[in-house]
């Protein structure tokens, strides 16, 4: 017998997804859009041969069961989701061909942030978003596409202006965004405008498959159920009702401006990675740095607690990673802990930095051995956490007066004036760092610089800076 | 030079990376950025997509799409993101999906602060989204664990097809300390589960729907076994100074840090003083303490928290009131100081 007539093979002959015993019929009403729409995909994907690379992303409402019928990768997103989900399954294989379905309060409502950047994207991607003002699997509820006096479940006297707003015109809204290439409007309420729908929603899939971006086609569908109408009668509703509101046809075609071209997967790289992301490559690595010991470091000094503190663009955080820097090179344990966030901007900035032969219990520096201070605000502060005996360094060229305890060690440093002296003020945090290792002996002159490279960025900077750690360093012997 | 100074959360992407994570989706959120904005910068350079979302729910929904085209891939957040993501953790859960979610906590609830606290976990160890579900929880206490500890993560994640949360705070994810990392370079397991190109990928399906009361309880079932053999095989914990500890101290993270410090400052005075850190707040080190509990020498268990005490009634359930179980807690972005918790552990002994 010669067949006539043929289901698409997009779709599987059993659907054996589908509960139940009738297992060769769909699950939608009689009059129902989805029937059409999802035709016009099935054989699509069916023609192109692209079954083995297609995705196809259903949403949540009717639809949600779309995975039921299409003979292709299937993914059920959560409500509104759908776009995001697509990208994520898109940008792990752009050579994938993904069909995002959506309804009205899928796409235009929970769902509005997705669409809107998904479009603004460019995602290459198609999208089907089928407009039947309705919540219909929820029940017929108010959808954001719902018509103006239209009774719902939701608006059981008419969908109001003043109340609800006006139904939300989709094609329109993404018509502007700069990014998508094409955008049609379709309704299914005859079989001429059928046929453009199906035409539509060639188009979009294959604009995808040649990588051309971006494509939304907006499908006017009965829900008769949803309605409580008859099919036919719905199809009639949705010329005289629905169309007025949402006119039909082409609101952007670039389509045959962009040149196709063939969909190529990620080239994820697994060699040389450690270089490619700032680590140490494993042959290049050195042996572990021995544990140090601090026996030449006087008992007072040994394992600080140090506090560094000053204005924002001190280099007060860049002081306090130098010194855990050097102390993780020299072999010890460090940890070096910021203020963040906004305290960090226009106001005072500090950082706590433990060094030790020891594991480092909390981060935080409470009881501080060494409390470095910028400006007055910072001394003010944190003085009176110095543990008696402690030492203050006070870039004495900005703070204009002197602790208040009398038993703590007060090292004043004019750092700023040093650095000027040096011909770059930025480096009076350096100065400082050549103070404290001068003071305290927690390390040498040679340790500090030989370790610059590991946290100044700018490696031209780095002569001035070493020239500053010198400087401080033989400030501080002078004065002794 | 073998090891680096580097920030928490720089650490956790670059273990990523090494653990063969190449698709991230976030968006930004103090104190957590810079896990985007590491990720921002390395991903392209391997090949990998790095995409700041619209918003927590457009990323975690991405992590979706990703992980069920079978991707590893990762997004962090804190508190008021995570909250915004529960909704994909408890889908992906449901579709049984492995991704990495790191929360690094901020003070809250609401807008709260930027400090580091400690009270989201009954957000993410207890649940969160909607639905009968289970997370492992990764609690790091360095940053060699941020980094040791998102890598072990996406190996439980693809083992179990389940998400994985690394929860840790502000202050581990801000402060910066030396790490080695693995010369090894993973490569992503093939995941004949998972939806893209060719033709095995044709016949699968990512879905959390059972419409079907008995074929949801079923899928259930499949899902408690699962966890169950994660309770009976991930359990992870660090203990210190409790074989002859009368005073035991429980604690995670950066709190444990805390509590290490006091232990030992505790110990130098004569009391016998030690501590049990969960490393997996789910599943929960339970049989430990339960068989801390039950011996003669220890006599009570303080439990230390950047939060009103939430980690407590896990501990209180394993204990079981075998002993007493106390709280010290602080709230609002504060880290206890050593010299506080040695005070409070002094007035319990």
């Amino acid at each position: 017998m010669k067949v006539k007539f043929q289901k698409t093979k997009g779709f599987y002959d059993v659907y054996e997804r589908k509960p139940g015993v009738n297992k060769d019929i769909i699950h939608y009403c009689p009059g129902c859009g989805h029937g059409n729409a999802h035709k016009f995909i099935a054989e699509t994907i069916a023609d192109l041969g692209i079954q083995d690379r297609t995705v196809f992303v259903s949403p949540v409402g009717c639809s949600v069961f779309a995975y039921y019928y299409f003979d292709m990768g299937n993914v059920q997103a959560a409500h509104g989701r759908a776009p995001a989900v697509a990208t994520g399954i898109k940008r792990t294989h752009p050579d994938s061909v993904v069909i995002v379905y959506q309804g009205d309060g899928d796409l235009a409502a929970i769902g509005t942030a997705e669409i809107v950047h998904a479009a603004n994207r460019g995602e290459n991607m198609t999208v089907i978003f089928i407009n039947n003002a309705i919540y219909g699997m929820t029940g017929g509820q108010m959808a954001p596409t719902t018509l103006v006096g239209q009774r719902t479940t939701t608006t059981p006297y008419g969908r109001k202006p003043e109340n609800e707003g006006f139904p939300v015109r989709v094609a329109e809204l993404i018509d502007a965004i700069q990014a998508p290439i094409y955008i049609e409007r379709v309704s299914l309420h005859d079989s001429k405008h059928v046929t453009k729908a199906r035409r539509a929603v060639r188009k979009a899939i294959t604009y995808q498959l040649e990588g051309k971006g971006f494509s939304l086609v907006e499908i006017l569908s009965a829900c008769p159920t949803g309605w409580g109408l008859l099919p036919v009668e719905a199809r009639k509703w949705i010329h005289e009702a629905m169309e007025p509101n949402f006119p039909l046809g082409l609101k952007r075609d670039e389509g045959p401006n962009i040149e196709a071209r063939e969909l190529q997967p990620c080239n994820h790289v697994f060699e040389g990675v450690h270089g490619l992301i700032d680590l140490p490559a494993p042959e290049e690595r050195g042996a572990a740095t021995m544990q140090a010991t601090m026996e030449h470091v006087e008992e007072a000094w040994r394992n600080p607690a140090i506090k560094v503190a000053g204005f924002g663009g001190q280099g007060v955080l860049l002081l306090g990673l130098g010194l855990a820097n050097t102390g993780m090179q020299v072999g010890h344990h460090v940890s070096w802990l910021p203020s963040y966030g906004p305290e960090m901007r226009g106001g005072t900035a500090n950082c706590g930095v433990h060094i030790s032969t020891d594991l480092i219990g909390s981060p935080v520096v409470a009881d501080t051995d060494i409390l470095v201070a910028f400006n007055r605000p910072s001394l003010e502060k944190f003085e009176a956490a110095v543990r008696p005996g402690g030492v203050v360094f006070c870039d004495t060229s900005l703070v204009d007066v002197k602790p208040t305890r009398d038993d703590i060690v007060v090292v004043g440093v004019p750092a700023t004036k040093l650095a000027d002296e040096l011909g770059n003020t930025k480096a009076a945090n350096m100065v400082m760092f050549g103070a404290i290792i001068g003071r305290t002996k927690l390390f040498t002159v040679d340790e500090v610089c030989a370790s610059l490279d590991g946290f100044i960025k700018k490696k031209k900077l780095i002569p001035v800076n070493e020239q500053a750690v010198k400087r401080g360093a033989e400030y501080v012997l002078e004065m002794s | 030079m073998a090891k680096v100074l580097l920030k928490g959360n720089d650490a956790v992407v670059r273990g990523a990376i090494l653990a063969g994570c190449r698709v991230y989706f976030g968006y930004p959120i103090t104190p957590a950025s810079e896990i985007a904005e590491t990720a921002a910068k390395y991903m392209p350079l391997v090949g990998g997509t790095f995409l700041q979302a619209e918003s927590e729910i457009a990323a975690i929904n991405m992590v979706y799409g990703a992980s069920g085209a079978g991707a590893r891939v990762m997004t962090a957040s804190s508190g008021p993101g995570i909250s915004l993501k529960m909704e994909g953790i408890s889908y992906m859960a449901g579709a049984q999906l492995p991704c990495v979610v790191v929360s690094v906590m901020r003070g809250g609830p609401g807008l709260g602060n930027i400090a580091p606290e400690q009270a989201d976990y009954h957000q993410v160890v207890w649940g969160g989204g909607h639905g009968n579900y289970k997370n492992i929880v990764l609690a790091p206490n360095s940053v060699q664990e941020m980094s040791d500890l998102t890598m072990l993560a996406f190996e439980l994640a693809d083992r179990y097809r389940n998400p994985v949360f690394i929860l840790t705070d502000g202050a581990t994810g801000q402060m910066m300390e030396p790490v080695e990392f693995p010369d090894a370079v993973v490569r992503p397991p093939e995941k004949d589960w998972a939806v893209g190109v060719g033709p095995g990928p044709r016949e699968n399906l990512i879905s959390s729907i059972f419409l079907d009361g008995d074929e949801l309880e079923a899928h259930n079932k499949i899902l408690q076994a699962k966890y169950d053999k994660m309770e009976a095989e991930e359990v992870r914990f660090e203990e210190f100074q409790l074989d002859d500890a009368e005073l035991v101290t429980v604690g995670f993270g950066i709190v444990a840090r805390v509590l290490r410090s006091a232990v030992l400052q505790l110990r130098s005075e004569g009391l016998k003083v030690g501590l049990l850190r969960p490393i997996t707040l789910w599943p929960f080190p339970n049989e430990k303490l339960e068989e801390l509990a039950e011996r003669d020498s220890v006599r009570r268990f303080v439990t230390v928290e950047m939060s009103h005490g939430q980690m407590v009634k896990d501990v209180k359930l394993a204990v079981l009131g075998r002993k007493p179980v106390e709280l010290y807690r602080r709230m609002g972005g504060n880290i206890p100081t050593v010299n506080e918790v040695i005070e409070e552990i002094k007035r319990l002994a």
